[in-house]
């Protein structure tokens, strides 16, 4: 069994399967990073370095947004990705009316559906 | 390998197939809930009572869902006979309810607590009835029914990593699956679809069902935005957050996986309304379980699989939830909860296509008869979604 895994080629995290310590080297797919800190089973590992503001990509489809650089081989958290998604407390602060969807169109994954 | 298709169930005369054959003891009000309860456990366990909070005390849309989700409950297929238990000054409109069983081909009465002379009186009352139909129904013999009859509600609760790695695409295999054999698949929680909607919505069978499943997440985001609040303090929940999951859009694009990998979007409907399409229906029910299963349920779904990795124990009065996990200490910490452990994907000791023929067997097996954990351990969660104050 992998110590970790990446769903998609896509991704920029793998989930760990168990318990990583920091120093480890951990290779999924054709990635190997170095463990930064501790990641507990079932939490992610950055397969790579994620900008403030990138997505976070896991299954092939962001799962939010980097709200801190993150470094290949850190813990990729709540404290570290911010949800894009029904964020009424981010409307409320910016005084963006509501029941207003402050998510543009471009920014959503929307499909064309299938004629 | 070959693969069941069907199983032994009971053929309806309204040509629907149920799994189970109970004697529903519909209270119209939360007032005469404990004399349903009462009569339903007379019974036990081919008794099934629908205890709930509504029924008086609501206007407008609230009514109209409370009112067609007991109707819905009246009217399906693993339901045999009907008592309905009234007070006699609520809303919700006892003969209303009465008359849809009927309509479905099925026994039904009627006891009203105020005019039979309390609480004692309409028991024994309801206790007398609810015998003579256990007894009409114990002679009704099962025969073999065809999967393509099967409406199956997906659900996960209480979910952890393992869930969107393991149990929700076994459980979508097992999805496909069905809608191959000319089965119906329906999937609920519409804030646990945000952020995968586009997975569904280009596998819509029309634009129409594409368009529908995107308005109707739009707005449950838009109800979310306008209460002014991060939803992150349910979506995820705390646990599933120890669990490793740390944004809705993670905790959607694994939760629908269970919806199948390649059926297609055929419908998206109301709480509880009638489930009409084969292939995937998306209902539009809240992520709080127990609600959520008692829509899909409503809807028609004969039964449930359920994936959980941090384990959870709802059942439901009428329809068998089986339980599955691809968390092992949870597969042996919450063994009596559990149908199925498909923890061996994740130590990949077992293939996906593997656990989903094991899961399938197991569905049949229990639309045949076999009590699920939920059921042996009486766990019969009700709830009707609702979205107004009680006046």
């Amino acid at each position: 069994m992998n110590a970790a895994l990446v769903i998609s080629e896509r991704d920029n995290v793998a989930t760990a399967l168990e318990p990583l310590e920091k120093g480890r080297m951990v290779t999924v797919r054709d990635k190997t990073v170095l463990v930064a800190e501790p990641i507990a089973r079932g939490h992610k590992v950055a397969l790579q370095a994620i900008r403030t503001g990138e997505a976070v990509i896991k299954y092939g489809s962001p799962i939010g947004n980097a709200s801190r650089d993150i470094e290949p081989g850190a813990h990729v958290h709540t404290h570290n990705v911010a949800s894009t998604r029904g964020r009424g407390d981010l409307a409320a602060r910016e005084g963006v009316a509501s029941g207003v969807n402050r998510t543009s169109a471009a920014e959503r994954p929307t499909a064309e559906p299938a004629e | 390998m070959t693969s069941p298709s069907a199983f032994l169930g009971y053929a309806r005369p309204d040509s629907r197939v149920g799994v189970r054959n109970h004697v529903l003891v519909v209270p119209t009000v939360i007032c005469s809930a404990v004399v349903a309860d009462r009569i339903a456990a007379s019974i036990a366990p081919i008794g099934a009572s629908l205890p709930h909070l509504a029924g008086c005390g609501q206007i407008g849309p609230d009514l109209n869902v409370t009112h067609d989700t007991l109707a819905a409950y009246c009217q399906h297929p693993n339901v045999g006979a009907v008592i309905v238990v009234a007070l006699g000054c609520e809303q919700v409109v006892a003969q209303q309810l009465s008359d849809a069983a009927r309509h479905a081909g099925k026994q039904a009465a009627i006891i009203a607590i105020q005019s039979e002379g309390g609480t004692l009186r309409a028991t024994a009352r309801g206790v007398e009835i609810a015998r003579r139909m256990a007894e009409t129904l114990a002679r009704v013999e099962r025969v073999w029914c065809r999967a393509s009859s099967l409406i199956l509600s997906v659900k996960c609760g209480g979910s952890d990593y393992t869930s969107g790695l393991a149990s929700n695409p076994v459980v979508g295999r097992v999805a496909d699956r069905v809608v191959d054999m000319g089965g119906a698949v329906v999937l609920g929680e519409i804030a646990e679809i945000m952020g995968a909607e586009h997975l569904l919505a280009d596998r819509a069978a029309s634009h129409e069902a594409a368009t529908r499943l995107l308005r109707v997440v739009s707005r449950v985001e838009a109800e979310a935005i306008a209460l002014g609040l991060d939803i992150r303090g349910t979506q995820p929940s705390p646990g599933n957050m120890r669990g490793g999951l740390t944004t809705i859009e993670e905790k959607s694009l694994g939760a629908t996986h269970k919806a199948g990998e390649r059926t297609r979007l055929e419908d998206v409907v109301a709480y509880s309304a009638p489930i009409t399409s084969k292939g995937l229906t998306v209902m539009d029910t809240p992520g709080l379980d127990v609600e959520s299963v008692t829509g899909m349920v409503g809807g028609g779904a004969q039964i449930c699989v359920f994936t959980t990795g941090l384990g959870t124990p709802t059942g439901n009065p009428i329809a068998p939830v089986v339980k599955i996990t691809g968390n092992s200490r949870t597969a042996h910490g919450m063994a009596d909860n559990i149908d199925v452990d498909v923890s061996g994907v994740m130590s990949e000791t077992e293939s996906l296509d593997a656990a989903a023929d094991r899961l399938l067997t197991e569905v049949l097996a229990v639309c045949s008869g076999r009590p699920t954990a939920a059921e042996r351990l009486g766990h019969r969660e009700f709830a009707i979604h609702r979205r107004n104050p009680t006046i």
